[in-house]
């Protein structure tokens, strides 16, 4: 008798547990929220790319396979936070999106951390640059891929600075972005006993930087760090060889350049930038194999550190899901920092408690013309970061998640 | 060395003349706007994407082609002039006797369309193209490095802007445009093809845009939004130098590039701010613009 209702018990449980990875998946659906520049200079770097690789994230998961709907959605923030606020509040309430992915352009992503967090919600953050992500701006309910501006800051400052490049001068987007890729550079390069001589704040999406290579050129500095990115950074560089910066003498360190960058300004104009990135498409079998089919699905365009780490993160958000059997985004994302994370483009890692998902990084330089085999075929890696140096230390970032 | 509010006067120089080429720009596009508007009364929203097309029109000419910066600067300006006449016969035409509202909104969408039809084939990175070879290198003037270029720029666009504002102001065909403005129907009736001559003037305004364009191509990337960047600050120039004013719209093109190029030293983050600022300044003391009548 005993074990008679103990074998009915187990059934009724087991039942009940087939039947509720659907019913914890709220409206039975997943539903994942591309949010990205798509129409203005970060489009190219993420944008349509993103969604494609979202999508591409989804169908290798195999989880529709096994049962579950998947909905990707994706609209344009425009680079205003508060069309990205609205956005991701009429997608949370009224379209039920579980979780919201990329967000390049720090500002709007901060706005997004904060309404995910009071919705417990998922953001899975991968275009914004800006370290506070993980620092005092903190969320159990972000997670933050790929890159950060510490992390740029300290590859290629760090980098410069021991080469002897130690006077600097910034050229900085004038947003969160620019302000925090030039507080941690200016960090990396005072910890390695260089200093800052000065600095202009540039207003995004700017066409002409003619005066402030001028300001550059004057200051006498040896590096001139752009801490800029997508359309900003292709037209300083290029303005910047019109102006004869690097025949003075001084060094240009672009601190946050993606290979569509490298890709639109040429290798005549690139070459010999170094930089850091997480992500090389030319690495071995599985991202090459992964750039060609993204390339096909993106207009030709080779993936950039952001859409890989779209792919990345989408294929791990899924993964915590299923091993969950719930969408809920809080339990999400703590399942997602308590597994280890595997994928074919950025190998193994973890996400820490602040939500920062570490992996390497690499020191790339350009090549030259003469160097390049093929479409594509860009960068030198000069070094290989460490996983456990390539990030903050966890100590480091004041987030108050870690504290506790 | 002499410093002025901190600033070194060599380096003062520098930035005086920077702004100076960037007015260079101002006063090319706010002069076809200034066209534009003054003969046909058509406040020209696709300007900027005018001035896309006819970089990208560049673009297409050495990438396709083979063809090189001096043919481009002759082709681009009259393929996109075309184009023009085109939208004028077929869309413009159809809106002089509504309110200027219509005009601005019907060109507003044209440069939307461009614009997205651009981003959606190129991308928003933009296109590299090469600098002529007959520029490449600099001038070192002692106070700064002025690439030879940007000497050409101010040059070009100081030829282009002198001679429009001559054949307006100074020649029978000009007088002719001018009447025609005025009172179309006498000018008609002296047995000149008023319409006509209309659709040759927004031709022309949109050439001088596109000429600006190929100038641009090899400072800046060649880009879908290239246009959009610039068309606003354009407008606030036309505004203040007098809508319609040609000789107002190049000499306030100059002015406010060297007032911008000053804003860049001194308050960085105020320089694409600086421009409205005046606008607002100059529309509450002079409502019709520095150098525009009242009518």
């Amino acid at each position: 008798m005993n074990f008679k209702c103990s074998m009915v018990g187990l059934a009724v449980v087991a039942a009940l547990g087939a039947g509720s990875a659907q019913a914890q998946i709220s409206d039975g659906v997943i539903k994942i929220g591309v949010l990205s520049d798509m129409s203005s200079l970060y489009t190219d770097l993420a944008g349509a790319g993103s969604v494609a690789a979202a999508k591409m994230a989804v169908e290798d998961s195999g989880i529709e396979k096994r049962g579950y709907k998947v909905e990707i959605v994706s609209a344009d923030h425009q680079n205003k936070p508060d069309i990205g606020s609205n956005i991701a509040r009429q997608w949370y309430d009224v379209d039920h999106v579980d979780a919201i992915v990329d967000v390049p352009n720090s500002g709007v992503a901060l706005a997004v951390n904060q309404i995910t967090r009071d919705k417990g919600k998922a953001f899975l953050a991968v275009g914004p640059g800006t370290s506070d992500l993980t620092g005092k701006a903190c969320s159990p309910n972000t997670v933050h891929w790929s890159y950060d501006t510490w992390m740029l800051a300290n590859g290629t400052g760090t980098a410069i600075t021991k080469q002897g490049g130690d006077t600097w001068f910034f050229i900085a987007a004038d947003y969160a972005f620019g302000a925090a890729l030039e507080r941690d550079t200016t960090a990396a390069v005072i910890r390695n006993g260089g200093k800052v001589i000065g600095g202009v704040k540039v207003p995004l999406n700017t066409q002409d930087f003619s005066s402030f290579l001028l300001q550059a050129q004057a200051s006498k500095a040896k590096i001139v760090g752009l801490a800029n990115a997508g359309g900003d950074t292709t037209n300083s560089i290029k303005q910047a060889a019109e102006f004869g910066i690097v025949k003075g003498g001084q060094k240009l360190a672009g601190l946050l350049v993606f290979i569509t960058d490298v890709h639109s300004l040429g290798l005549p104009t690139a070459q010999g930038l170094t930089f850091t990135t997480t992500f090389y498409w030319d690495m071995n079998d599985q991202t090459r194999a992964f750039a060609k089919r993204f390339a096909a699905a993106d207009k030709g365009i080779y993936p950039t550190m952001v859409h890989a780490g779209v792919y990345a993160v989408v294929l791990d958000y899924l993964k915590a899901v299923e091993a969950l059997k719930s969408d809920d985004g809080t339990k999400v994302i703590a399942k997602m920092k308590e597994m280890p994370t595997d994928d074919p483009l950025f190998g193994k890692g973890s996400i820490r408690a602040d939500g920062r998902k570490i992996h390497p990084a690499y020191l790339v330089q350009v090549k030259t013309p003469a160097e390049s085999k093929a479409p594509w075929d860009y960068y030198k890696i000069v070094a290989t970061i460490p996983a456990d140096q390539a990030f903050r230390p966890l100590s480091e970032g004041d987030c108050p998640l870690v504290k506790k | 060395m002499t410093e002025i509010f901190g600033i070194s006067t060599q380096a003062l120089f520098g930035q005086l003349l920077i702004g100076l080429i960037n007015g260079a720009f101002y006063a090319m596009l706010s002069l076809g706007l200034a066209v534009i508007f003054g003969l046909l009364n058509i406040i020209n929203f696709a300007h900027g994407a005018q001035y896309m097309l006819g970089a990208f029109c560049a673009y297409f000419l050495l990438q396709y082609a083979g063809v090189g910066y001096w043919w481009a600067l002759l082709i681009a300006p009259v393929v996109v002039g075309i184009t023009g006449i085109l939208i004028e016969r077929t869309m413009l035409a159809k809106l002089y006797k509504l309110d200027h509202l219509y005009g601005l909104l019907l060109t507003f969408g044209l440069a939307l369309i461009f614009q997205g039809i651009f981003t959606n084939y190129y991308g928003s990175s933009g296109q590299p193209y090469r600098l002529p070879e007959e520029f490449a290198g600099a001038f070192n003037l002692g106070f700064m490095y002025l690439p030879k270029y940007r000497a050409w720029v101010i040059v070009a666009s100081l030829i282009v802007c002198g001679s429009t504002w001559f054949v307006i102001e100074r020649t029978k065909l000009g007088s002719y445009l001018r009447a025609a403005t005025e009172n179309p129907a006498m000018v008609q009736a002296f047995g000149i093809n008023v319409p006509r001559m209309i659709t040759l003037t927004y031709g022309f305004g949109v050439a001088l845009a596109a000429f600006a364009g190929v100038m641009a191509a090899p400072i800046y990337q060649v880009s879908p939004l290239m246009g959009a960047n610039l068309i606003i600050v354009v407008f606030a120039v036309v505004v203040i130098g007098g809508m319609g004013s040609i000789l107002g719209a190049v000499l306030t093109g100059f002015g406010l590039g060297i007032v911008e190029g000053l804003t860049k030293v001194f308050y960085p983050e105020a320089s694409n701010t600086v421009i409205f600022v005046i606008m607002v300044i100059v529309l509450l003391i002079k409502p019709a613009g520095l150098f525009g009548r009242e009518r």
